[in-house]
């Protein structure tokens, strides 16, 4: 029968309170590299170097090929044999952050490719710089609807840095593992773990549901 | 392709400098050639509309013109400098973007769809060039973008984005957007081909009353025969890429001497 200890419960709870911190951590941190490096890869898709364009595509077409754990290992285990020492935090953000940065590229891309063409054409007709163009005209139109697709990567990082546990971030999930380690109980730690998640996840995406509707009201892109 | 640079000048000088010369201009895409050796001169504050059937090349003038388009041989001045090239070392290579971008801000185009940015309202539409390219402070470019907007009537409906605006509407703030940029040459792409039928006069007397005020030069393509007729100084008939037949309104509409212009203006006001 379900032999839930309250008392190891409330043992427990702030070590996890403390560990869904670090996962919050992990997550943001690992969500601002993707969400800026994905867009130097979008972008660099773009520019007239067929060179630089085809590089970045096969970078990011590996990224997506090959398993999040295997990139975590790779970049925290062989990484020093390339002089590239870095700390566990370092290196989980780093292979999460550029993981997730493959597929939002995707994301942004499909979004620049959607603004009309005649927008291009308005802001050359303007005069304005390619920068600018970008800055002011395209991404502005690009990213509301791009801003679906990079929630829900939002999200899916969130429950993709227990995988950072392997190499020691002590995560929420790693933290769960060593509890149930020492008490040889892993019923609380894991359920208690599960609801912080869905405790994060559920209000996040909601989040992005109201945010994603703001913007498109105050761009009027929506009557 | 190559061919022989030395036809062209470095610079139009002299007294009667075109404020447009399209030199010898030939365009492909691929095997078409949708512009064949195309010399077309648009003397300063002249009007001169284009007209022709679909797919004789007549927006392509235009889109060239505003560096839509690039060109396969031959050169496009604008206010006596070459736009298409620039000079190097005393002779014309082609145009670097800066040197394209510099030349560029003389002209202006307004689009058959309107190409407004959507994310930004119809004030914010006229003051996005002034502020990024001209470099105008806030408040100086907000005067200059009302100013045009009541020129364009829209004055009241300046917080608007697109999405609230009528065809109309639309069409009349990316006219009030094109000119604050002080262009020297506007370009009217079809602007009324897209606009209901009532609608069309909002848009024509805000050209009509561009030709009466500003000493604009401007180059328009329409199938609106009746309103070229009005407000035009020339009218060229286009034809498979080249100008079959050019002339003032009246005479090239009303005693064209060309069979095709004939046969082209009978279809069109048959249809009118």
């Amino acid at each position: 029968m379900l032999d839930w200890k309250l008392d190891f419960t409330w043992e427990i709870l702030p070590r996890l309170i403390a560990a869904a911190g670090n996962t919050l951590v992990a997550a943001g941190g690992g969500y601002l590299v993707a969400v800026v490096l994905g867009l130097v890869f979008a972008l660099a898709q773009r520019t007239p170097s067929r060179t630089l364009t085809f590089i970045v595509r096969e970078l990011v077409e590996f990224v997506r090929s090959t398993p999040l754990l295997l990139q975590i290992f790779f970049i925290y285990y062989v990484g020093p044999q390339f002089g590239l020492r870095l700390s566990p935090w370092a290196a989980g953000l780093i292979a999460i952050g550029l993981h997730y940065a493959a597929y939002l590229s995707e994301v942004y891309r499909g979004g620049i490719e959607n603004v009309p063409k005649g927008q291009w054409e308005a802001a050359r007709a303007i005069n304005l710089s390619t920068v600018q163009t970008y800055r002011r005209i395209i991404i502005p139109q690009a990213l509301p609807p791009a801003l679906a697709g990079m929630g829900n990567y939002l999200v899916g990082i969130l429950k993709d840095t227990p995988m950072l546990s392997v190499i020691g971030v002590a995560e929420l999930m790693h933290t769960a593992n060593s509890i149930g380690a020492d008490n040889f109980r892993y019923l609380e730690p894991y359920t208690i773990v599960g609801l912080i998640f869905l405790a994060i996840s559920l209000p996040t995406a909601w989040l992005i549901r109201r945010f994603d509707k703001a913007l498109r009201r105050k761009m009027g892109l929506t009557r | 392709m190559k061919y022989d640079m030395s036809d062209y000048p470095l610079k139009l000088e002299g007294d009667n400098v075109p404020m447009v010369r399209f030199q010898n201009v030939t365009k492909k895409y691929g095997q078409l050639t949708v512009l064949d050796g195309l010399n077309l001169d648009v003397a300063e504050g002249e009007m001169v509309t284009i007209i022709g059937p679909s797919g004789s090349g007549k927006t392509t003038v235009l889109r060239m013109l505003m560096t839509l388009e690039t060109i396969d041989s031959g050169v496009i001045y604008v206010d006596g400098e070459p736009l298409t090239h620039m000079e190097k070392n005393g002779r014309l290579v082609r145009a670097s973007a800066a040197h394209l971008r510099k030349i560029r801000s003389k002209i202006g185009m307004c689009f058959q769809h309107f190409n407004l940015f959507p994310h930004m309202t119809a004030l914010g539409n006229c003051m996005e060039g002034p502020i990024q390219v001209l470099g105008l402070s806030k408040e100086k470019a907000e005067k200059r973008a009302l100013e045009l907007l009541d020129m364009v009537g829209m004055a009241e409906k300046r917080d608007q984005h697109p999405s609230r605006l009528s065809g109309g509407q639309q069409q009349r703030v990316a006219i009030a957007r094109a000119l604050a940029m002080r262009p020297k040459v506007m370009l009217f792409d079809e602007v009324t081909s897209a606009l209901d039928p009532e609608v069309i006069s909002e848009v024509t007397s805000v050209i009509r009353s561009l030709v009466d005020q500003h000493n604009l030069t401007m180059l328009m393509v329409t199938h609106q025969i009746g309103f070229a007729r009005e407000i035009s100084d020339r009218i060229c008939f286009f034809f498979a890429g080249q100008i079959e037949e050019q002339g003032a309104p009246k005479i090239l509409l009303d005693s064209p001497q060309n069979d095709r212009t004939q046969q082209f203006l009978s279809a069109v006001l048959d249809a009118n």
